[in-house]
């Protein structure tokens, strides 16, 4: 049931790992697609063919050419090596808001669910109200009364992703500590801390990291929209969604300019979709055995 | 029933007393002097000391706070520090085109998600549900600024079948149809995705209950076993998926109307974010907090008229 059922060294898991990805084809198209897409993002300062915010204005607004391979934006800039580089941008604020999100969150949920009663009403009522604003409307308002930069920005992102983990992580917590071993576990005087992080948390992790995925893509979507809506990281930083947000100033004679950059967020957010949709129902023994 | 009502509606006032709390807080934690943010810092004293006064800055936070929540509960949101008219005036005047998108992408996300989902449960594991599944996919994971650039370019600028800029005069029904239709379909498609999912997910739960077997076995109808006997109770949770997803609704709905340059509560939350309006920006904030509790607690409720079992939980 659980991803990483037991412990048994680096090469069972990965073994694990294999197996899990091979029942649902779609999880390894969107590993291979973010693969590509981290690689790109690595890679950006050798494989960019121009400096991202140099400005050349006798070439602004070319279409595409052998020079410009994704033509240039309205100061002359290189397309292509803005989106190489925006990608740095989308997949750190992504899976930072996520990590740091799902850590708080995992480990609330878990204390809340193995405390009970005052902490866990405590908990999850504060939990509930974070989770009834949307998180675009959490990242606009945070992001605004702090000012957009990288690290509001992730910290927006990881206010709204928390609950949404501190669930997750809480109601497994419910149910397996009552279970056999974790009694044992107390019954041999282990502490509290250490039966959640050593005996809980591993029951989780699989529905973390799937959820974890999902919530990337998400994560890198609301970054794109923030931009989008002039909240993300300040120009000159190439961004997609500010990329797009130039653009759209010029979308009637050179569309290019915002449609190159989205079909890279598309692909982004559609490549953490396919890994997390595949590895939810690899792992989901509901949908498996029928 | 009554009682499973007055349950959930006594579970909604303390969740909106914290969200209205939780927005108080933030809009007060802007660093430096709001008064001044909004002047520049090249105001004159007494300015500022005029508009902190306005703004009710200078009363003790906790004075601040109380006279922000009773005024919310009463419907009094203060004044638009830009405009200087009543924000629940300026709300309600662009909330029917925000109402009006909303209902439509919903109407739109049910009309082509439902039987997408059946289609794709029906026929399990071939090459259609495979296909269907994957354009979902694609269907979520579009920003929703970017489908509604995409939209534009094609069926306003190309083809030039609606307007660039939807805004419409809502006396002119006409009109207010024409103009809503490429932003109500922009915010249709992620629920077109949603619902099209969760119907498929429900749908296969339903198909395997043993009445919808015996329903066969007995020789009723393929078509009618579909519709009647499983459809119908396949699309009690798809209820839920309005409350569920409605915090993304509310988020496209913002993105489209921003793109579309339409007239609702997301263009007056941006432009009172670019003008530094902060009572506009903390009341469409209570305006959002208010729409998502009841909406929650509608979805609830229809949820426990529909399905007898969860009153009774």
């Amino acid at each position: 049931m659980s991803l990483f059922p037991k412990a048994g060294g680096l090469h069972r898991t990965f073994n694990d790992l294999v197996r899990v990805f091979n029942r649902n084809k779609t999880s390894w198209a969107g590993l291979i697609l973010l693969l590509v897409m981290v690689v790109l993002a690595v890679l950006a300062p050798w494989i960019a063919p121009y400096d991202p915010i140099d400005q050349n204005i006798l070439q602004r607004l070319s279409p595409s050419s052998t020079e410009h391979l994704l033509g240039t934006d309205q100061f002359g800039r290189d397309i292509l090596s803005r989106i190489l580089w925006g990608a740095r941008i989308s997949l750190s604020v992504g899976t930072i808001s996520v990590l740091l999100g799902m850590a708080v969150g995992t480990v609330l949920g878990i204390f809340a669910g193995y405390k009970g009663k005052f902490w866990d009403y405590l908990i999850m009522g504060v939990m509930d109200v974070f989770m009834a604003i949307p998180t675009l409307l959490m990242g606009l308002m945070v992001v605004a009364v702090l000012g957009p930069n990288l690290v509001n920005l992730t910290i927006a992102i990881a206010l709204t992703v928390a609950p949404r983990f501190a669930r997750i992580a809480r109601a497994p917590t419910i149910s397996i500590k009552n279970r056999d071993f974790v009694e044992a576990g107390r019954a041999m005087g282990f502490s509290d801390m250490r039966i959640m992080a050593a005996h809980i948390f591993p029951n989780i992790l699989g529905e973390l990291v799937v959820m974890g995925s999902l919530w990337v893509a998400t994560a890198v979507r609301i970054e794109a929209s923030l931009s989008f809506i002039g909240l993300g990281v300040k120009p000159p930083t190439p961004t997609w969604g500010g990329m797009i947000r130039e653009g759209f100033q010029n979308i009637l004679s050179e569309p290019w300019i915002s449609i190159y950059p989205g079909i890279f967020i598309l692909i982004t957010v559609l490549a953490f979709n396919l890994l997390g949709d595949g590895l939810r129902d690899a792992i989901d023994p509901k949908l498996r055995n029928s | 029933m009554l009682k499973y009502v007055l349950k959930r509606l006594g579970m909604s006032i303390p969740i909106l007393l914290a969200v209205l709390t939780l927005v108080f807080v933030i809009i007060r934690i802007v660093p430096g002097d709001p008064a001044m943010v909004v002047l520049g810092d090249q105001a004159s004293a007494e300015a500022l000391e005029a508009l902190r006064a306005k703004m009710g800055l200078d009363a003790p936070l906790v004075e601040q706070y109380l006279t922000f929540l009773f005024g919310a509960l009463r419907g009094d949101l203060g004044l638009s520090l830009l405009s200087g008219k009543p924000v629940l005036a300026e709300v309600m005047t662009v909330l029917p085109y925000t109402i009006d998108l909303t209902i439509a992408g919903v109407l739109i996300g049910v009309v082509f998600g439902v039987p997408l989902g059946v289609l794709t449960a029906v026929y399990r594991n071939s090459v259609t549900d495979y296909f269907i599944r994957v354009l979902s996919l694609f269907g979520l994971s579009f920003p929703a600024f970017y489908s509604a650039i995409l939209l534009i370019l094609v069926f306003a600028i190309q083809f030039q079948f609606f307007p660039v800029i939807s805004d419409p005069d809502l006396s002119d029904y006409g009109q207010r149809l024409e103009h809503l239709i490429l932003p109500a379909f922009n915010l249709g498609l992620i629920m077109v995705a949603y619902i099209t999912r969760s119907t498929r997910s429900s749908m296969l739960e339903v198909l395997r209950e043993d009445y919808v077997r015996t329903a066969k076995a007995k020789g009723v109808p393929r078509l009618i076993v579909i519709f009647r006997h499983a459809l119908q109770n396949a699309l009690i949770p798809i209820v839920t998926v309005i409350g569920l997803y409605l915090g993304v609704l509310i988020g496209n709905s913002v993105l489209t109307e921003i793109v579309f340059n339409r007239p609702g509560l997301g263009k007056l939350i941006l432009d009172a974010l670019s003008e530094r309006d902060y009572t506009l920006l903390q009341g469409v904030m209570v305006i959002y907090a208010f729409i998502i509790v009841v909406v929650n607690l509608i979805t609830d409720l229809t949820y426990g008229l529909v399905d007898p079992r969860v009153k009774h939980q």
